[in-house]
């Protein structure tokens, strides 16, 4: 781990306009605020938190597919460095190849009218990665392997294949274009039990053949846990803990994080109704509170919470926590 | 406690254009008042098609099969569902005596009409309440659910209510008729999970308050573990385990549910590799012959495992598994 961040947010935001009214400033969105975050190279570094914390929004920023308002992204390889908020055309083409992202829903990613072999090979037609079509067949079919899809799979049309299938499609997709960055925006929230631990396991193995990063959003503490080595929680816009994986869980010092810790239903009968509530629910991000973003559901806020928003400081080996309270607060 | 619902030989097909496909394949199952069933599966698995089958709230295509009964225990007596044929005598299975909460909430509200315009309508279609009445009896619900400021929320649409609020308003509404049976299909599977926490604690506190009893489908054991008294496990279309939700936790014993619960990711063994269940759910199409889970079982003892359907076996005085291995002498048969 001692090259350069593969990926680095500095004081990123990304804001999107509202319809306004006629006087006045137009009002605006702040879906990610202020965000500074690396991530290493062979990272699986997961992004958690609520719907709204705009943890999305941040993953397509780091794709240069969502506006970068404020602050910048840095994107190096060991080829090529990128600055994303003043990528030139041609040099936003080449990113394409090294940024991919898999998408949520494999019934609504994959286009009913392709075959899966047409699927997987657009990106390098589009791309012109490839000279030819025998080419671009061989590279479908070998990336193709790796997702577990056989010549026969190629033939069919993705109706034929079943969610955890179509989620192999998806991946295949993302990687035929030989990319170094994936993001993975909640890739197995809509896939069963016993296919997803297959879809995350393919992830992993992928990741360590290959020498992928991953970027994996999702809202599954329990998945994040197993999968990744790194992880940030978000909420409204604002980071507010990193840490790597097992001293998050261990030792969580938001209470925002330990708050969704306990939330998770305990698969233990005799353990019900122990675990410690969050009331409320996530404000709107048009009109967040003053203060710590938190602090409307925080149990432990205080005067200073309610005026005076907390930063990002160091509480441990590449830990880090946004909460003015953190050191008094034992969980 | 006294007995609610009684499923016995639950069997049904639709006719489709690709043929007649088996969705439920003779389930039985009894849930007394009061208690909390979870029914668990995965997605093809029948769970929600089982729990609309009691209220017939199937598509047209639909075929029960002829040996089905499902018999409604209520005060005035037996109510025999298979046997209502018209809206009139259906109304007591939809929304009388027995209520469904659906998954997504913003799908179940018509989004047009105010929520409280809503629970009014169903209030005088089930009940004897005036218009007043009903008004008042909805924002209590509404209230009572948590939501806060219920006037003001009586006269917005769904689509100004958040995820939380909105699954809130639709148990506001399905508890408002006083149901003898609430059947909650996956009602925080579109929820954060914080939210989750909260509306599950709610739905505990109204069973206790009103002692009905609570069909929960969902695929998620967490939840389940959280929730029911009791749990049915099904795979395409067959009951495959049944028995207290301590003992198929704790005990699974058929090896369906042992793979469900050895695929699920927990936070006790954080970076150990996840166990899948091998292969695909089969299509409804190609249901595998004698038990329907061998194509996938890691178990299998032999060739009788595709070749006879297993039988449903006691394991514990509470629980009952489909599986051959409970029955070794099966072989002469």
């Amino acid at each position: 781990m001692s090259r350069s961040p593969l990926i680095t947010a500095k004081n990123l935001s990304v804001h999107y306009p509202l319809r306004g009214s006629l006087i006045g400033p137009a009002p605006f969105v702040r879906a990610v605020n202020d965000v500074s975050l690396e991530i290493a190279p062979g990272s699986f570094f997961g992004l958690v938190g609520e719907s709204g914390s705009g943890k999305t929004t941040l993953g397509r920023a780091m794709l240069r597919a969502a506006p970068i308002s404020k602050g910048d992204v840095h994107f190096d390889d060991g080829e090529v460095a990128y600055s994303l908020k003043n990528l030139g055309k041609k040099e936003l083409k080449d990113y394409r190849k090294r940024a991919q992202l898999i998408f949520q829903d494999p019934y609504a990613a994959l286009s009913p009218r392709m075959t899966v072999r047409d699927i997987v090979a657009e990106p390098l037609e589009v791309m012109g990665l490839t000279r030819s079509r025998a080419d671009t067949d061989e590279r479908v079919r070998e990336i193709a392997a790796k997702c577990r899809l056989n010549v026969e799979h190629l033939r069919r049309f993705p109706h034929a294949f079943s969610g955890g299938q179509r989620q192999r499609i998806s991946i295949a997709r993302a990687l035929v274009s030989g990319p170094k960055f994936i993001v993975a925006d909640e890739s197995v929230a809509a896939l069963d039990v016993s296919i997803q631990a297959d879809v995350l396991n393919l992830l992993k193995a992928i990741q360590h053949d290959m020498g992928l990063t991953f970027l994996f959003i999702s809202h599954d503490l329990s998945v994040v846990a197993h999968v990744c080595d790194h992880v940030a929680v978000m909420y409204l816009g604002r980071l507010v803990e990193t840490a790597p994986t097992r001293t998050l869980f261990s030792g969580p010092r938001h209470p925002y994080t330990k708050a969704l810790l306990s939330a998770i239903p305990s698969l233990d009968p005799d353990d019900r109704g122990k675990a410690q509530k969050l009331e409320g629910e996530i404000p709107s991000p048009t009109n967040p509170p003053p203060g710590c973003k938190f602090q409307t559901r925080c149990p432990h806020a205080m005067d200073r919470c309610r005026v005076e928003e907390p930063v990002l400081e160091s509480a441990g080996v590449e830990h880090n926590v946004a909460c003015h309270r953190w050191k008094e607060l034992i969980f | 406690m006294s007995r609610l619902i009684d499923v016995e030989n639950l069997t049904l097909q639709f006719d489709t254009d690709e043929g007649r496909i088996t969705a439920v394949d003779n389930v039985s199952f009894s849930l007394e008042a009061g208690e909390v069933m979870g029914l668990v599966g995965e997605s093809g698995s029948g769970k929600s098609v089982t729990a609309k089958s009691l209220m017939k709230l199937n598509p047209r295509n639909a075929v029960y099969g002829p040996d089905t009964r499902i018999t409604l225990h209520l005060d005035e007596g037996p109510v025999d569902v298979m046997s209502l044929q018209t809206d009139r005598e259906m109304k007591i299975v939809r929304g009388g005596s027995i209520s469904l909460i659906f998954q997504e909430p913003m799908a179940s509200f018509a989004p047009a009409i105010s929520i409280g315009d809503q629970m009014v309508e169903q209030l005088l279609i089930h009940t004897n309440y005036s218009k007043p009445q009903a008004k008042e009896v909805s924002i209590e619900m509404l209230d009572r659910v948590g939501i806060s400021d219920p006037r003001t929320r009586f006269g917005q649409y769904a689509f100004e209510l958040s995820g939380g609020m909105r699954q809130r308003a639709m148990i506001a509404m399905a508890l408002s008729t006083k149901p003898k049976l609430l059947i909650a299909d996956e009602p925080t599977t579109a929820l954060d999970v914080t939210i989750q926490a909260q509306v599950i604690d709610l739905m505990k506190d109204l069973v206790s308050e009103f002692g009905m009893g609570i069909i929960f489908i969902t695929h998620d054991l967490g939840v389940i573990a959280q929730t029911a008294d009791k749990v049915a496990v099904m795979y395409l279309g067959r009951l495959v385990e049944q028995g207290t939700v301590r003992d198929v936790i704790r005990r699974p014993a058929h090896p369906y549910t042992r793979g469900l619960l050895a695929a699920l990711p927990t936070l006790d063994d954080i970076g150990a590799p996840l166990t899948p269940i091998p292969g695909d759910i089969p299509s409804p199409l190609e249901r595998p012959s004698g038990c329907v889970y061998h194509t996938r079982c890691q178990e299998v003892i032999g060739p009788r495992c595709a070749a006879q359907v297993p039988a449903f076996l006691k394991v514990d005085a509470d629980h009952a598994a489909a599986c051959h291995i409970y029955d070794p002498a099966g072989d002469s048969e």
